[in-house]
């Protein structure tokens, strides 16, 4: 038995398919019998959970939704409901993501009255929890902090470039924002309303990539026991954010190219292509113009994905902005500890306006974290610092000429060849000499980083250490 | 090595939340075949409930949706978790022992206005 596919008649001259007008609602919809049990979902609802209608079909909604409320408080715990109820609640998706939903649960009534079924809607808040806790910060644009004439001449682009439909191609160090840029141009473009999905080419081998990307059918390779839809599917009516796309495959490439062209994608083992309505945000560290020289990405890509350009500056470059980030992620990081802490000391204040942030904006922000998490008093001191910022002997970066970001190809700028040692390398040191201190006991080498046990075992396992 | 089996559960099932479960089973495989289990009251917190396995020395997970956090945390200490399973939890145990449970498997009875329906 297939999942139900009725047509509508009598709305217009000609029979309607509900499958076909529903798909085009922006709103995660369900239909559910009066067991709350799965009858049909949107395209809308499958973006949000991960679940495809067959997948759903028949079962029990708290299997699919999985929220909150399903466990603690459904609707309908106490017997039938007879209005809509809306809640604010949390699910968590196939990806294991906790996202925050509003979740609403109304009847539908036979014309006697009586109740045949359920419509359930989830309304997806995180643009909404996002826009509420970035309202108050000045000098920003949803959620991007800077005051630096780069900054600025940014926050007029963006706008512009978001209510484009335009190809988008981010390049930058990393650690600059790039993630950050992307969502802000979606939330602020036309497509705000649909769903915004990401994925990171670099972290799937080839053949999982092109599935997750276009999807597959039923039986395209052995384990396709149903098909999938694929990200670019999911992202109909929305945005699609590949990051990392220097890390495409060759003949992948090749796919998002017909894709940009024509629009139309073919799952694995499909010969029916899908006409996706999708804008297509790229985002690169690495020099594109340096690996179409290389022959490693194609030329013609790079064009189709350079129509619009925005290159993020390095921490070095934007004078001024290091002051308002630091102030920015203290406060942050102190209402997330619960610590009575001020601000910085004027010497620390000048330790880290003269050090040169090669991880950019996240360097920055995890220095905060680390400063915020040793203070002690209600000022961060230099002894807050991590340690490694006390040698070598500070670069004044900052007044120092910088160069220009490129404006039509993305070259990042070259390390310095005297920097022997990286945020990384100095974490992973600070990390065993806790560990030693601690003689092997994590939860004590945790407090003395100043860390909670599960931040300890994530960057333990970031760098492979094991005990 | 002793199999310890941790499922968290609501009434008879596994519980589509591992963050909210407020019981689960333990289930332990003895050398001679034969099977334990006792039933836990969790302190519904994600964080508690991992701590819990770690105590119990728990080898393997069958739970429902749990967060990509928990998840990489479990896997790093070396325990088997087959997350996103629905349905009755002694079919997910039995399909466990059988080495026939998958991740994401949905074992629960589809239907759809109390007529069973197959998947599609």
């Amino acid at each position: 038995m297939s999942v139900p596919s009725p047509a509508i008649a009598h709305l217009l001259s000609k029979e309607l398919s509900f499958d076909q007008l529903m798909d085009e609602v922006p709103l995660a919809m369900a239909v559910l019998d009066k067991d709350l049990h799965v009858v049909w979902l949107n395209r809308a609802f499958e973006a949000l959970t991960g679940f495809s209608r067959s997948e759903a079909y028949g079962v029990p909604c708290r299997h699919i939704v999985r929220s909150r409320t399903c466990v603690e408080h459904c609707p309908t715990h106490k017997g039938t409901i007879s209005a809509p109820t809306p809640c604010e609640s949390d699910i968590i998706n196939r990806d294991r993501v906790r996202l925050p939903v509003k979740l609403t649960l109304a009847p539908l009534t036979d014309p006697n009255g009586t109740i045949t079924g359920y419509v359930e809607t989830i309304e997806d808040l995180r643009a909404v929890k996002e826009l509420d806790s970035k309202k108050s910060h000045a000098f920003s644009f949803e959620g991007i902090i800077g005051r630096s004439e780069k900054m600025e001449k940014l926050f007029q682009t963006l706008p512009i470039l978001a209510q484009s439909d335009a190809s988008i191609l981010i390049t930058g160090e990393t650690g600059t924002g790039k993630d950050v840029v992307a969502e802000a141009i979606h939330q602020t473009s036309s497509r705000a309303g649909g769903p915004f999905i990401k994925i990171n080419c670099g972290a799937l081998p080839e053949t999982l990539l092109e599935s997750e990307l276009f999807g597959h059918a039923k039986g395209a390779f052995t384990g396709a026991v149903e098909s999938k839809p694929g990200r670019f599917r999911m992202a109909h009516n929305g945005t699609l954010f590949l990051t990392e796309v220097g890390d495409l495959p060759l003949p992948l490439q090749v796919k998002l190219l017909t894709f940009l062209d024509d629009q139309e994608i073919y799952p694995l083992g499909d010969t029916r292509p899908f006409r996706a309505n999708v804008r297509v945000i790229a985002a690169t560290h690495r020099n594109l113009s340096q690996m179409v020289a290389d022959g490693t990405f194609r030329q013609d890509l790079l064009f189709r994905l350079n129509v619009a350009r925005i290159h993020l500056p390095p921490l070095r470059e934007r004078k001024g902005d290091i002051r308002i980030l630091l102030d920015h992620f203290l406060e942050i990081y102190r209402k997330q500890l619960g610590k009575r802490i001020t601000g910085f000391s004027q010497e620390t204040l000048t330790t880290l306006s003269h050090y040169r942030f090669t991880g950019n904006v996240r360097e920055l922000r995890n220095i905060v974290e680390f400063a915020a998490s040793m203070a002690t008093e209600t000022t961060i001191s230099v002894e807050d610092l991590p340690a490694y910022l006390m040698d070598p002997p500070p670069v004044a970066a900052l007044d120092a000429p910088t160069t220009d970001a490129p404006t039509t190809a993305g070259h990042p700028p070259t390390p310095e060849p005297s920097q022997s040692r990286t945020w990384a390398t100095t974490e992973r040191e600070m990390i065993l000499e806790a560990l030693k201190d601690a003689r092997g006991k994590r939860q004590q080498a945790a407090e003395r980083l100043g860390w909670g046990r599960s931040t300890l075992w994530r960057k333990m396992k970031h760098y492979g250490i094991n005990t | 090595m002793l199999k310890k089996i941790l499922i968290p559960i609501a009434a008879d099932e596994v519980a589509c939340r591992f963050d909210l479960a407020g019981e689960a089973r333990i289930v332990i495989c003895l050398k001679s075949g034969e099977m334990e289990g006792k039933t836990v009251v969790l302190p519904r917190a994600a964080e508690k409930l991992c701590h819990l396995i770690l105590m119990e020395n728990i080898t393997c997970v069958i739970c429902g949706a749990i967060e990509e956090e928990y998840y990489q945390f479990l896997s790093w200490k070396k325990i088997t978790l087959i997350d996103g399973v629905a349905g009755p939890w002694e079919t997910a145990l039995n399909r466990h022992l059988q080495g026939a449970l998958s991740p994401g498997e949905i074992l629960c009875d589809r239907s759809v206005e109390g007529r069973h329906v197959d998947h599609p």
